[in-house]
Order: structure tokens, then sequence, then C-alpha cells
């Protein structure tokens, strides 16, 4: 007598599965690494590999000491690892990334239940408390093709510039301006990664490429990146200095490619339906538009994704969509 | 005037495997020896039996009398004499009290059951076609079985301008509605319009999916010129089949939460009651046997089958060439909704639209992993719900909540588990939801 099976339906699923939805994340990250190798030179990939060892070490022994299941070939370790290395200076000292990886996946993703509990982006939380512990190794920036000797970002360059008080001398001040406007980098050399920032945020070209693998991929859709971007560009290009060019270089300078499309669409710490995704996004540009123009720092993006991964349970809240066939007034 | 968009929002795109059914012309399932014949073959109450063990009866002849307002009549579909009545297993999970009958290979017809011409049929008023249909056993012939006379009473309580045949089979496997329409065009359109004539409507559409052209073709050049009723296109995609789907894909209306479709002035029927409708009129056939198809990669001859109630699903194996596999799955039904089944011996009933076998390479239950909160549920659900939301409470056991999330509303049509990365059971745990939550209901 044949020995059947009885289970509820659906009795087929799709192919899909969380590996290959990382496998592919990595892969949409590969060029952004590529450029930064080519621009950086191989400290940059040992960069990369000690975060990304890290990482997965820290969540394979963790869960091996607390005796739970062993997760790590959903690959999201591998790329927690990767987007923190992802975020540091090319100048970083070896235990800069093998801290950061524990701490992103320890404290941020392991400590609040593993994956899809993390209710912060874990690599640029880590960024951000690296950032308060050690700020001087955190923010050694140096220029591609230059002698390594080290130099503000394009993004501290256009802070400063447009943060100079008017009232000040003219004749210094127009020579130091000067100065400053000539050291911006070209909109091409920003598009193709030829400035300083960190390990992978330089090249846009990079970035948007590996953007349109994960879009045609399913892996993200366009509500968080497409209105953030759009959101920062409009407002940086409506209150900064120089219009349109201001806002086009703030859009291809900085983490904001990088933080628009692989950090602010995390799953996880992002609300889940368009509606709720637009508002983050639209959220995100608000928030690093204003830190950029007019707050003490320089970058915005990390902490504009981070502060609106804290009010996604309220957006999630607030955006239930409505039922197919609700009644309105029924309960 | 409501956006008529020929699709709906969410839905799933599952391999639809139909190339091995797709092209099988509906072929007679030989005549079991003996048939077991349920009682209830249909959403409402049990018939009463109008024989007893050792009575001779006829093909077609009523055996089980409707009972209660929403009920519909059973008949023999051999010839035979009655041997006994048993407890049977049935093919949507449970079990119900059946009458068993031995086949005497005669097929001798009830005398009820003789042919009406065109002028008799044109005679009948719209209440006689009714008890007609009533009289015929008719249920819906999409899995549902609900008693097709009691939903074309919906004239009567509701203002209605729209009948929509069902032909969009959006199962996989499936073809016994695609075969139907290509082999039985004729028939389903005069099914039609016989509905259309009981409820005082003058607009009809037969609705079909995209992958199913030929059925398109043979039905549009069937049509002629009655400018009433319209063939109409639909994007292939799982679960265009469900009503409420269907009726907003072709008209825009939404049908409300708790509603049904004769409140927005619509009434569906799918093809197979179609036909049914049709064979009842003209040749006062009762409903004694259905269309079905087999498949599955553990069966040998995958085929579409005209089947005589009552037959065990171990003799249509057979019939099909038996296991080229180790069977692991009997499904009744499609593989998105579908009843797994513990025994081959179960009857077909007016309610099984398929026979689905599968090896254990098909059979095999993911493990779940945590959900990663990717969303991709949400984007699917055909009724906008939250299932991963609707999952996290069930685990928790917080039904009040999940209440308040909708969870009643769901159609179990499967879209989210099917698309999950995680693999994790969101409709097996919504369908616990709807279970306490309606228990609580009760008491």
């Amino acid at each position: 007598m044949e020995k059947l099976k009885v289970s509820s339906s659906p009795h087929i699923y799709s192919r899909n599965t969380t590996s290959r939805i990382m496998l592919d994340v990595i892969i949409a990250l590969i060029p952004a690494g590529i450029a930064s190798i080519y621009f950086f030179g191989i400290k940059a990939l040992s960069i990369i590999l000690l975060a990304v060892v890290s990482a997965v070490l820290t969540e394979g022994l963790l869960q091996k000491f607390t005796k739970k299941p062993l997760t790590l070939k959903d690959l999201s370790a591998v790329v927690t690892g990767i987007l923190l290395a992802y975020n540091l200076p090319p100048t970083a000292p070896w235990w800069l990334p093998v801290i950061g990886s524990f701490i992103a996946i320890a404290l941020v993703k392991q400590a609040f239940g593993g994956i899809g509990n993390n209710f912060m982006n874990p690599a640029l939380a880590s960024r951000a408390i690296l950032l308060a512990a050690w700020p001087v190794q955190m923010t050694n920036w140096i220029v591609p093709n230059t002698d390594g000797a080290s130099s503000a970002t394009p993004l501290a360059l256009i802070n400063w510039v447009s943060n100079m008080d008017p009232a000040s001398s003219g004749a210094t001040q127009s020579g130091a301006s000067q100065v400053a406007a000539d050291q911006l980098p070209s909109l091409f050399d920003a598009f193709i990664g030829n400035i300083g920032g960190t390990i992978g945020e330089i090249s846009a070209l990079a970035l948007l490429v590996g953007a349109a693998y994960l879009l045609i991929r399913r892996v993200i859709s366009w509500h968080i990146p497409i209105s953030f971007i759009v959101t920062t560009f409009v407002l940086t290009s409506l209150l900064g200095t120089n219009g349109i060019e201001d806002g086009l270089l703030h859009v291809l300078l900085g983490g904001l490619i990088l933080g628009a499309f692989y950090m602010a669409t995390d799953y996880s710490s992002s609300p889940i339906t368009p509606k709720g995704k637009i508002i983050m996004g639209i959220g995100c540009g608000l928030i690093t538009s204003i830190i950029r123009l007019y707050g003490g720092y320089p970058e915005g993006v990390s902490y504009s994704i981070l502060l609106m991964n804290i009010a996604t349970p309220l957006i999630d809240k607030f955006t239930k969509p409505r039922v197919f066939g609700e009644v309105k007034g029924h309960v | 005037m409501a956006i008529r968009a020929f699709t709906f929002r969410g839905g799933v795109h599952p391999p639809q495997n139909k190339q091995e059914t797709h092209n099988k012309p509906i072929e007679n399932c030989p005549v079991p020896e003996r048939v077991v014949i349920p009682l209830v073959q249909h959403i409402g109450s049990a018939c009463e039996p109008l024989v007893g063990v050792g009575d001779r009866v006829l093909l077609g002849q009523k055996i089980g009398e409707s009972r209660g307002l929403i009920s519909a009549p059973v008949h023999s579909s051999v010839s035979g004499t009655v041997k006994s009545f048993e407890r049977s297993d049935c093919p949507t999970g449970g079990q119900a009290m059946s009458i068993v009958i031995e086949n005497d290979g005669k097929d001798k017809l009830a005398d009820s059951i003789k042919d009406r011409d065109s002028e008799e049929i044109n005679k009948l008023s719209a209440e006689q076609l009714r008890d007609i249909i009533m009289e015929a056993g008719i249920v819906g012939m999409g899995g549902a079985a609900f008693p097709t006379h009691v939903k074309l009473r919906s004239a009567q309580e509701k203002k209605l301008d729209t009948v929509i045949i069902n032909g969009a089979e959006c199962e996989p496997y499936l073809a016994d509605d695609y075969r139907i329409m290509l082999e039985y065009p004729d028939e389903v359109i005069k099914g039609l319009k016989l509905i259309m004539k009981i409820l005082g409507v003058d607009r009809g559409y037969i609705a079909i999916e995209d992958n199913k052209q030929k059925a398109i073709d043979t039905l549009n050049k069937a049509l002629e010129d009655d400018n009433r009723i319209r063939v109409i296109k639909l994007k292939t995609k799982y679960p265009q089949g469900s009503e409420k789907q269907l009726i907003h894909a072709i008209t825009g209306r939404i049908v409300p939460a708790k509603g049904l479709p004769m409140d927005v002035g619509v009434v569906v029927n799918n093809i197979g009651t179609s036909l049914a409708i049709y064979n009842a009129v003209k040749k006062s056939e009762p409903l004694y046997y259905r269309t079905i198809t087999v498949a599955g990669d553990a069966i040998k001859e995958p085929k579409n089958l005209t089947v005589r109630i009552g037959t065990s699903f171990k003799d249509i194996i057979d019939f099909c060439g038996g296991f080229i596999k180790e069977p692991a799955k009997l499904i009744s039904g499609g593989p998105m909704m579908g009843t797994t089944l513990h025994d081959i011996s179960i009857p077909v009933t007016k309610q099984t639209t398929a026979i689905l076998v599968f090896s254990e390479e098909y059979a095999k239950v993911p493990e779940e992993s945590p959900c990663i909160r990717c969303g991709r549920c949400v984007q699917v659900c055909p009724v906008n719900l939250l299932p991963l939301s609707l999952n996290s409470l069930v685990l928790k056991g917080n039904f009040e909540e999940a209440e308040k999330l909708h969870a009643m509303d769901c159609m179990e049509c499967g879209s989210c588990s099917y698309i999950c990365p995680s693999k994790r059971l969101l409709v097996q745990s919504i369908r616990l939801a709807k279970a306490k939550i309606h228990e609580k209901k009760k008491s």
C-alpha cells in the first residue's frame, strides 16, 4: 500500500530562497568592490576580507555557544560584513573592520533575535558606534592616485564652503573658497569613483550597475531608493548655493547611492508596504539634506537611515493597506 | 466608471505545467464495477436517502433527496443494485454517509431522462428552468460545489446586470475546463444563455486566461453574432479564477469583504456548471458524471477524463496507466489549493476537479527558516493582507489581534506561502487563526 503524505496546501513552492536573495546582494556589491580596489589598491580588499571573516566567525561562534541552529548558509553575515567594510575609510587599521563586524553581528543583529529581527541596519549602526568611538581613524581620508596624503572628502569641502560666515573679511574668504572650489571633483570623476570617500561609496557607476541588478532580480523595489535620492536631490538643489549642480554633486558624492540602494532597503529594518517605503525614503532624504546643509557633519546618510529605521514600526502601523473589499466603517 | 484592468493586484506565477494535459482530448473513463456515492457532495445539508439495500436503481435515478434550503439531490451514476450504506472518506478531507451501488453493466437510463427540442426549451420560464437545475442536482463545478439553483435565486434578492462564466482555470496542471471549451463550445454558450434568461440579465462574459488562446478563438467563432456575450481575455496569473478577483478584473467592481458577487450585480458560474446546466435542460440529464484532469509526475499517462460520480481514484489512476514513480502525495484539486488524501480508494464526487499524484521529489515540504521581513507575501496577497504579521501573531497565540488584521478575509489561495523565500507556513497559520476565531465566535 502506498505511503501517502498529507499536508496543508499549497503543495508547490517558488524556487527563491533567502540564501539566493543574499547571493544576489553579494553579486550586486561586487562592481563597487572592484572599483574600490582599482582606486584604493589592495588595502581595500584586505579590509573587506577582514570584515567578512569577522562577521562570519562572530555569527557562527555565537550560535554555536548559545546552542542555536547555525544559519551561516543564508549568507546574511557575509552581506553585513561587506556592507560594514564599504562604510570604512581605505586607511582603516585591521582592527576596525574586525571590531565593526563583531558589533554589527553580535550586538545589532543576534542580540535582538537574528535575521529578520534587527530593527536597525547592522552595518550602519556599527558604523555609527565606530565613528563615535574612533573618530580619527574613521575619518582618515585619502584621494585616489595621489601620494596617499590625507585630505578632506569632497563632501567635507562642500560643507566647509557653504558653512562659511558671509560676514567675515572678503579677501581671505574668497581666496579660501576659491581653493576649496578648485579641489571639488568634476561630475565625471564623482560618477566613476575617482574621488575620496569610504571604500564602498566612491563609484556611483559601479553602485548603479549593482543596483540595476538588484532591481531586475526583484531583490529590492524602487520605492525607497528613488524617493530617497529624489528628495535629497530636490532639497539640496533648492536650498544649496549652486542649484542643480549642487544637487547633482550631493547625489554622486558621499554615501547616498550606497545608502539608498543597499542599506536603507534592508528588509528587517524598513517598512513592508509600498506607501511605507516611500515615506521612509522621503524621510531619509529630508534628514540627509538637513544634516548635510545645516548640520555639523558633512555626511547625513547613515544617521538618516538609522533614524528612519527606528521610525519603521510607526510607519508600518499607519500604512496598513486597505483590505480588498473593505467597507469604510466596518471592523 | 470603474477601471477594467483585466488583471488584479497581487498574485503569483507558478509554473503552469499544462503542456501534458492541454492537448489531451477528453476520454471516457470506463464505468467501474461499483460506485460509492456520498449523500453530501455540496455546500449545505446532506441528502435524505430514497433507496434501501437491495433496491434496483437506474442510471440517473434520484437516490438522495435534498434537505433544507441549501442542498442538492444526488443521483445514481450506474444502473444496478444498492449493495450497502457506508461512511466513506471524501476527497474534501471529511467523511460522509454514502450509498454503494453494484453496477449491472447495462447503463439503463431512468425514464425521466429524455430530450427536449428547442421549441420546448424556449417555452420554459425562469422558474421552471431553475427547478430543472435543482432536480438535476447541479452544483458549482469549479470545486466549491455550491448548489446552483440557490445561486440562481440571486435575481430575487439583488439587482443584477452581468453573468460571468469562469474559464480562467488558473491552477497549474488543470485542463478540464479548457478541453470543455474546445470540445463543447456551443453547449457552454447555450448554458450561459440559459443562465442569463433565468436571471433576467442581458450582459454575459466568458472569462479565459491568455494561456488558452485556442479556447478563446473557438468560443469567439461559436458566438457568431450574439452581441450580448463577449469573450474576455485575462492576463494569466494565479488566482485569476477567484471570483472576486475575476469580477474586479473584468468589471472593475469590488465585491465587499463579507459580501457576495450579487452585491455588485454579478453572478459567476464555472464552465463545467454551464455545460451541466445545458445538459440538464436539453437532455433532462442529472449530474452523474463530470470532467477531471489526471496528472502529476507519478502518473504514467496524464489524461482529461469524463468520470462517473462515485468511481474510485484507484480505478481512474489504473486507467491512466497507474504509477510510473513511487507516489508520495495524492491531491484532489490543484497544487495550490487542493486537498491531500491518504487513500486512493476514495470516490470522485461532484467537487473533484482533478487528481494529481506526485513523487517524493515534488512532495517534499521544505524546512521553515526565520522570516526576513522581505514583504514578498504582502506584495502577492490578492486581498491586501499582511501574511507575515498574521503568521507572527498566530505563532504567539494572539488570535484577537489576528482578527483585527482581517485574518477572516483570507481566501487561502496560498500565494503567500508559495512566494516566501523562507518557506514559512503562512497560509497554514492563517487557516489556524480562522479556525480559532470561528470557534470563539460560535461559543
